[in-house]
């Protein structure tokens, strides 16, 4: 399968993608490792007039601690993210979505930014993400301006960036002390792509008292969303199986879901309640 | 720039520098295999699936159906026919002939790339790790067991250590 014809101009620095986008916005595209948009234009499901390649903008790439927060480049490849020691050590969640992403080939060439911007409503980062309270950073030509990860998900492949934008660099800040997350994903067996993929962060004090929990899930919804009514459950007294259990229902009926030809909705609801409880479970001692 | 226009693309192909004309619509896959006659690089599902098109680019194993050659200029890629010679195999591809990684042969190449990036990211693998690894290919034939063999083998061979004695080469 061969792409329909574009022009390519590879930028050296955010200015020049920035230029480049507004002179055509609706008719360019952002490429980086390429693993969410090339096999849309081998399908013909994209036709971009132009390409403009970002992957050697030293400004978007890497991973650096910076204000109480992890910032991560948007051009940083899956296999850097996943097995950055910080990333590893301070943001768990973070480092096993990143690892679970389709194969070593794909982590490889893949970037956070990359399946931000593409958003599929499968892809495993928007769970981390969200479970972490990360925000993104994105240029315009009216300058830089932030949005939640939620806000980043608008709908399956409808992001909250405007054509002549770029995501930056991704804000993930640090847990505070006595923070625990976890990412526990269940793949399609052929494709991989998740079909329910759960996040949790909690923060426990010393004696298990929950300060603070976000729940975030992918893969089973229609989009990748946050289930706060979990999280309201979850804050308070020490975590009983009981307790979790009633988090994950709450969950489940946070939800949208929709069949499809591999599963039906309610099928997918009862995923999401099943894989949340495994994964609060997963962070008690 | 008009649509049709080509680019200068500067490669260096298994240690060799090639220079050519290329439309920026041109896969890797192609580029190695139609300019430059490099065909032990296959093309299996061609939608980034089955990793029989998975060369080293810049020493990283990557699926070369899903990559532009105008996204490699300047970059350094390994092809199966850049592994080895006769008489002189890489150490991947010896273990592959001893512990019968491969039967029709059409997914070999890159199931060979697929572990030489595995090991320079992770020299000594578990037998899992190795199925992990290998996660990005897909055969038809062997039912992976004997390339899995083939991966620990190559890893204590590279490693230095006595092949067929290492712990994950037995499993």
């Amino acid at each position: 399968m061969i792409p329909a014809s574009f022009s390519y101009r590879r930028a050296e620095s955010l200015d020049d993608a920035l230029r480049w986008l507004a002179e055509d916005p609706q008719g360019s595209k952002l490429v980086a490792g390429g693993h969410s948009l090339l096999p849309l234009m081998k399908m013909r499901l994209a036709a971009p007039r132009r390409l403009i390649d970002i992957a050697r903008v030293s400004e978007l790439i890497g991973i650096r601690e910076q204000s109480g927060a992890i910032v991560i480049g948007a051009g940083t490849v899956h296999r850097d993210l996943a097995g950055h020691p910080d990333v590893r050590q301070k943001l768990p969640a973070l480092a096993e979505a990143a690892g679970k992403i389709g194969d070593l080939q794909v982590r490889n060439r893949g970037t956070i930014g990359g399946s931000l911007s593409h958003a599929d409503p499968s892809a495993d980062l928007p769970a981390a993400l969200m479970a972490l309270a990360a925000t993104v950073d994105i240029a315009g030509p009216a300058g830089e301006r932030s949005l939640a990860v939620e806000e980043m998900m608008v709908a399956p492949l409808v992001t909250g960036l405007a054509p002549d934008e770029v995501l930056v660099r991704v804000r993930v800040p640090i847990p505070a002390a006595g923070s625990r997350s976890v990412y526990l994903k269940h793949p399609h067996p052929a494709s991989g792509y998740a079909l329910a993929g759960v996040a949790v962060a909690v923060t426990l004090e010393p004696a298990g008292a929950v300060t603070a929990a976000r729940v975030a899930v992918t893969g089973a919804g229609v989009v990748p969303f946050r289930a706060t009514d979990a999280e309201t459950v979850l804050i308070g007294d020490r975590l009983t199986p009981a307790r979790i259990a009633e988090a994950a229902k709450a969950a489940a009926a946070a939800g949208e879901f929709a069949g499809d030809a591999l599963m039906s909705a309610e099928y997918r609801r009862q995923l999401c309640r099943v894989y949340v409880e495994r994964a609060i479970s997963a962070l008690v001692d | 720039m008009n649509n049709q226009d080509t680019v200068q693309v500067t490669m260096t192909v298994n240690g060799r520098t090639r220079v050519e004309q290329v439309e920026p619509r041109l896969l890797l896959a192609h580029f190695l295999r139609d300019h430059l006659g490099l065909t032990g690089t296959h093309i299996g599902c061609d939608t980034s699936q089955c990793g029989a098109c998975t060369v080293l680019l810049d020493g990283q194993a990557v699926k070369s159906c899903t990559v532009l050659a105008v996204q490699a200029d300047h970059q350094a890629v390994t092809t199966v026919e850049g592994l080895g010679q006769r008489g002189g195999l890489h150490p991947v591809q010896q273990a592959f002939w001893d512990k019968h990684g491969l039967q029709c042969g059409f997914c070999t190449p890159g199931v060979m790339m697929t572990a030489v990036g595995l090991l320079q990211q992770n020299p000594t693998p578990t037998s899992e790790e190795i199925r992990e690894g290998l996660d990005g290919v897909i055969c038809r034939c062997t039912g992976y067991e004997t390339i899995v063999r083939a991966v620990a083998e190559a890893a204590a061979v590279m490693a230095g250590e006595a092949g067929p004695s290492a712990a994950a080469a037995n499993e």
